[in-house]
């Protein structure tokens, strides 16, 4: 197998020394970590390489010799460089060479003992692979592999061999904590060797951070014992809170909340990402609400929308009445049932008489209604859509009625019109066997069978009509809230902090690797430049999205339109741990 | 939707190394430059186009493929842009309202600029780097590049897929990938190039082989 030396881009103009790395064997690659310069005690560099061995449990060690000198190199040199592989025992020794001021470079390894089984009689080949240290030390492999042996050196074969050299800069950070202002033994090339990169306002955050959490976790948990009580375990408060979205938005502001300010640290990037998205969302939502609230309260808009809302209801109530005289007469040319017409369309008007009164009955109160609920902006844009989504629904709970009244109705009628005409071709249905089966019925049960069997089917038109006009009603306020639902949605799952490290930070979140080749000259080791791929927008959506309410609809379109036809009630959201009707 | 390969035998870069080898038609530029050595191949597509297929050795483990697809012809981008300038046109006269054929202006320009960007392939280059892996770039017309790396161990085999497209039989290079659970499965069948720019060789099935070097997968399948 070819040789794969990674040298970082940092070191590629520093003053020669020893070359300070890892040896991966199984993919015969040799990451250079640092560059050890003269002088030194190789007593203490020993010392030194232990203790980051035990720091990091990464195999850190000597991997050979960094020449960058003016001329060729003299006699006297090339031996001292030959000798310091006998102080540094390692296997294989390489020795860099660059000329100050050339381009091309030149590698030689060495192999102490004879290869067990020759592979490739010959050169030994290498190639040289530049890249930047501080963009693969932050950066993230996706998908992330796992390296479950975290032993000094042990990698299991099965990873690939560019997950291994993330992994190894990664985990060697203990290695890059000295700069060239620190008095120390030793003297490291590395890419923080010009100063250590930190920031106060970082380390500020981290002091705060402590007691800030400590304070708010205990609030929150204060807040969620609270909604934990009985009292909202008991029959109407439990059933509306199941009902109400705006309820459920609050529960799930009240976990993400949970998860920022708790007081346990993240274990992975991937808990990490996903508190630092639930920041960024939290505080989007905030923002757009603090925006929505000022937007209200400015220039009394509310007082408008309060005096524009009862008309509006009014207007509404209006229509349906003229709807329903429209259907009571001949709808678009049909000839309907006049007694059963009559029944219907007076109780849907009785109705109708009863949501007004109740509409003007609200009225002076609506005003302090909605200044309360334009306040609940301020905890964030998602509660005052969640809100607005309840209202709707509480203003069209007529037309919810009407529905359920003219669904139950079709219903009966489809399935009683299904049995009859079982009877009328002599069959019935099998309860036990779940089948059809023939039977013979007695000529009275035949007789009535067959006259409701008529009755039933010339009052189909009727009810059909009522039941279409009320589901596509239902299905229209349904569309409206599923919008609004699907915005709130968005606001809730988007992965804001993950879009901007793509955007700002690209090789913080890495899909893999590409290399350039080099300008290359024959005889000389091939030079790879190796820099990172970053993820594309798609993908880090998909990883990083935070799971949402999980108020999806659940029936396909298939099953919906079975429903429809059928007459069976349509609930386009179940709510978590809601049952089967 | 590939079944029933054969075993691969030799090394999957040094297999490669050998395909697309010299036969017959005109070579051009076959000479080291620097250390490279270069020389190009011209073919054509599916559909008629010319492509030109050029290949780079650094170094015995390093070879580079480069191929480049027909460019954007003025005859077509003319005739999209007439014909769509002459519906609005159209509509506008039905209904007189002028913000039609500023939209049509807007729809030209954002469909242009989105099939440069997004779809227009101008170059394909495939770098096989022995023993670290495969990596295939796509530069766009509008100067995007879009990179994939395939590392050396994910790779099963490299082989020929026989495809119909329509009623024709083409064939393209593919590379096929391991199944990360169990190592004889194959997870994933990824081709090199795009599928419509597939050079069309003449000849029969042995001539065709000796020119890509690799052999066949066995069975025929239908093109997606």
């Amino acid at each position: 197998m070819v040789l794969k030396a990674f040298f970082p881009t940092c070191c590629v103009s520093v003053d020669s020394g020893l070359l300070v790395g890892r040896w991966v064997p199984e993919h015969s690659s040799a990451v250079v970590l640092a560059v050890l310069h003269f002088p030194f005690i190789p007593i203490q560099v020993k010392q030194l390489l232990a203790q980051v061995r035990q720091a990091s449990q990464v195999g850190v060690a000597v991997l050979g010799t960094w020449c960058h000198c003016r001329q060729e190199p003299e006699e006297s040199l090339g031996r001292f460089l030959e000798g310091l592989g006998a102080v540094f025992p390692h296997e294989p020794w390489l020795q860099l060479r660059r000329e100050r001021g050339g381009t091309f470079w030149s590698c030689e390894v060495t192999h102490r003992q004879a290869p067990a089984a020759p592979s490739v009689p010959g050169e030994d080949q290498v190639m040289l692979i530049f890249y930047d240290q501080r963009q693969v030390l932050l950066s993230q492999l996706h998908p992330p592999t796992v390296l479950p042996d975290r032993q000094a050196g042990a990698t299991p074969a099965s990873t690939g061999g560019l997950a291994a050299v993330f992994d190894t800069v990664a985990r060697s950070e203990v290695l890059f904590r000295s700069d060239r202002f620190d008095e120390g033994p030793v003297r490291l090339s590395h890419w923080q060797s010009e100063g250590v990169e930190a920031s106060i306002l970082a380390e500020l955050a981290r002091r705060a951070s402590g007691p800030v959490c400590l304070l708010l976790a205990s609030l929150l948990s204060l807040v969620s014992a609270v909604g934990a009580c009985r009292v909202f375990r008991l029959w109407p408060l439990s059933f509306l809170g199941s009902k109400l979205s705006t309820c459920e938005q609050l529960r799930h502001r009240l976990e993400h909340l949970t998860l920022i300010f708790s007081t346990r640290k993240a274990e992975n990037s991937a808990q990490l990402m996903r508190k630092a998205n639930t920041v960024a969302s939290v505080l989007l939502d905030v923002a757009l609400g603090l925006t929505l609230l000022s937007w209200l309260h400015g220039r009394s808009r509310i007082g408008h929308l309060a005096d524009a809302l009862v008309p509006v209801a009014d207007h509404v109530a209006e229509e349906l009445q003229h709807l329903l005289q429209w259907l009571m007469g001949a709808p678009a040319g049909l000839k309907m049932n006049r007694a059963l017409d009559q029944v219907l369309g007076r109780f849907f008007l009785y109705h109708i008489h009863l949501w007004i009164s109740y509409i003007h009955l609200m009225s002076p109160f609506v005003e302090h209604i909605l200044w309360h609920v334009g306040l609940s902006a301020c905890l964030g844009l998602t509660v005052a859509l969640s809100l607005l989504s309840d209202i709707i629904a509480l203003l069209t709970f007529h037309i919810y009625c009407f529905y359920v009244y003219g669904a139950r109705l079709y219903c009966l009628k489809i399935h009683g019109l299904s049995s009859l005409w079982r009877l009328f071709r002599g069959k019935k249905w099998n309860v036990l066997r779940q089948r059809v089966d023939s039977c013979s019925y007695d000529l009275d049960q035949l007789f009535i069978g067959t006259l409701l069997f008529t009755i039933l089917l010339f009052l189909l038109p009727t009810t059909a009509l009522y039941y279409l006009v009320f589901t596509l009603l239902r299905l229209l306020v349904v569309a409206v809230q599923g919008l609004i639902h699907l915005l709130v949605d968005l606001i809730n799952s988007l992965p804001l902090y993950s879009l901007g490290l793509r955007l700002c930070r690209p090789y913080r979140l890495a899909a893999g690797v590409k290399f350039r080749v080099l300008q290359h000259e024959a005889g000389r080791p091939l030079r790879l430049l190796m820099q990172i791929n970053p993820l594309p927008y798609s993908r880090v959506m998909h990883t990083y999205r935070l799971p949402s309410c999980g108020c999806h609809p659940k029936d396909s379109w298939g099953a919906l339109c079975r429903k429809l036809f059928f007459g069976e009630l349509i609930y386009p959201w179940r709510q978590r741990g809601d049952k089967q009707d | 939707m590939v079944t029933r390969l054969p075993e691969a035998g030799l090394e999957p870069a040094r297999r490669l190394g050998l395909a697309i080898a010299v036969k017959r038609g005109a070579v051009r530029c076959g000479r080291p430059s620097g250390g490279v050595m270069e020389d190009e191949r011209s073919f054509s597509d599916i559909c008629g186009g010319r492509l030109a297929l050029q290949r780079r050795y650094y170094s015995p483990s390093c070879r580079e493929f480069c191929l480049s697809c027909p460019r954007l012809s003025l005859r077509s981008l003319t005739a999209v842009t007439c014909t769509v300038w002459l519906a609005a046109y159209g509509l506008f006269t039905l209904c007189e309202n002028s913000m039609i054929l500023s939209a049509a202006i807007f729809i030209t320009l954002l469909g242009l600029l989105g099939y440069l960007h997004f779809v227009k392939i101008d170059q394909e280059t495939l770098l096989i780097i022995d023993s670290l892996g495969i990596q295939m770039t796509s530069s766009y017309a509008s100067g995007k590049e879009s990179t994939t790396f395939i590392e050396m161990g994910k790779v099963k085999d490299i082989v020929i897929n026989e495809a119909i497209y329509m009623q024709k039989v083409i064939y393209y290079l593919c590379i096929l990938l391991k199944d990360p659970v169990e190592p004889h499965r194959i997870s994933q069948v990824v081709p090199v190039f795009q599928p419509q720019v597939t050079l069309e060789v003449m000849g029969d099935r042995e001539d065709r082989q000796q020119v890509f070097g690799v052999p066949y997968g066995q069975a025929e399948t239908q093109a997606r």
